[in-house]
């Protein structure tokens, strides 16, 4: 057991160092902020569907209080850092429009199905859940093909970005952000059963560390923590390799995207953490002396059905402008009225997801014992 | 008709850390290698830089 942590903590030093030597400074911090994120999620079992789904199932609000805490947290330096310094960070901040919310609400119900958001697919795959290794292959597509579209789905009606900021001003903006983070704590927490409202320690403590390294992405990357973006690039890099000719579309011509793809993946400071995500829900697995068992075992329609819904949900998620982490912590954390709206059109569209579940999701029958004769 | 048996946890995280390497290694070798010398500054914050990355928030 201590070899096997020994060589974990060397995996984790080696891809930072790799990230360092590859692409700079920035590159390696930013592995190492990615590899802080799958400690902490797959690490104290926090997560973003699940507790969406729990507040619905099971009126357990820990995890959704620990959500707002973290969100809250976060949003406490972010406000007065993207005050202080507006020409160096930028807010996860984009516009409210109808394919926005559509996206979020599909995106929704999609999570429930692939049981993981954005981040929850990344974390999946890397501690060794095959639903989550199938949805990482149908998220990365899903998010590239959303990029295709992404200008005529805007196209259909959207509002000017508006924030917090603009509306209020830094510190009233900030206030509110954090009474309505309050209220809606509250009001999960009257929901909840007696028992599951207050959240136990471990999660107290993955609210704060989420905080501090979402707090470390954005004074480091110069923009908050996001998922979407990255798996939408790697998407592209594998058409481009494939022969897709990417430069007539809309998406990829314009001047940063265009950048982007033209660039080492370890220059996209998305594709870094989730780099370092991935990897670091890995060592998470592996440093427990036993690696818990595979997730239950599903007929071939529901395969099938968990990669479709992860292709929707990687699509959605680039018409919302965001994941849970994009859209929902980034952008409330940082002020932007779409993840406010992102939050009520996507937990609409979990509901939906739950109910989906049962019919979509089907066990396979358990293997049979071969019997001698 | 009974399940296939499914692969373990550590065999499932092997092959997502196998499709990343796949995916970078395609990328090494189709991108241009980073310069070096005009890498950002480690830290946005302080460094004077508007940021240049792109995030999910971005059309």
């Amino acid at each position: 057991m201590t070899r096997t942590r020994a060589g974990l903590v060397v995996f984790a030093l080696a891809l930072a160092a790799y990230a360092f030597v590859a692409a700079g400074a920035r590159a390696g911090l930013l592995v190492l902020i990615g590899l802080g994120f799958g400690l902490v999620l797959e690490g104290l079992r926090m997560g973003f569907a699940g507790p969406w789904r729990t507040i619905v199932t099971d009126r357990d609000g820990r995890g959704l209080i620990a959500q707002f805490l973290a969100i809250g947290l976060t949003a406490a330096a972010a406000f007065p850092l993207l005050a202080a310094a507006p020409d160096e960070l930028f807010g996860a901040h984009a516009p409210v429009g109808l394919a926005m919310i559509g996206g979020a609400f599909v995106f929704g119900a999609a999570m429930q199905l692939v049981m993981g958001c954005g981040s929850g697919t990344l974390v999946n795959a890397g501690s060794g859940n095959l639903v989550g290794l199938v949805a990482l292959v149908g998220f990365i597509g899903g998010s590239f093909l959303g990029t295709l579209h992404l200008n005529w789905w805007t196209g259909l009606g959207a509002l000017p970005v508006i924030t917090f900021q603009g509306l209020w001003g830094a510190n009233a903006g900030l206030w509110i952000t954090l009474a309505l983070l309050g209220a809606l704590g509250a009001l999960v927490a009257l929901r909840a059963a007696p028992g599951k409202r207050m959240p136990p320690r471990r999660l107290w403590f993955a609210a704060g560390l989420l905080a501090v390294l979402a707090i470390a992405n954005l004074v480091i990357a110069g923009q908050p923590w996001g998922i979407v973006y990255g798996l939408g690039l790697w998407g592209a890099k594998v058409a481009e390799a494939g022969g897709a000719d990417l430069a007539a579309t809309a998406f990829w011509s314009a001047p940063g995207n265009a950048e982007r793809l033209g660039e080492s993946i370890l220059t996209d400071v998305t594709s870094l953490t989730n780099i370092g995500l991935l990897a670091g829900a890995f060592i998470a697995m592996r440093w427990k002396a036993a690696p818990g068992a595979q997730t239950a075992n599903l007929t071939a329609a529901s395969w099938l059905a968990v990669l479709v819904a992860a292709l929707v949900m990687g699509y959605s998620a680039r018409l919302a402008f965001g994941c849970n982490v994009g859209a929902f912590f980034s952008g409330i954390s940082t002020g932007s009225l779409h993840g406010w709206v992102w939050m009520v059109a996507a937990f609409g569209g979990s509901y939906l997801g739950i109910r989906l579940r049962p019919i979509l999701l089907r066990p396979a029958a358990p293997a049979t014992e071969r019997v001698p004769a | 008709m009974s399940a296939p048996a499914r692969p373990s946890r550590p065999v499932v995280a092997f092959l997502a850390l196998a499709l990343l390497a796949t995916i970078l290694a395609l990328d090494t070798l189709r991108s241009p290698a980073v310069d070096l010398f005009n890498a950002p500054p480690p830290v946005a914050l302080g460094s004077g830089a508007a940021p240049s990355g792109a995030h999910c928030s971005g059309g």
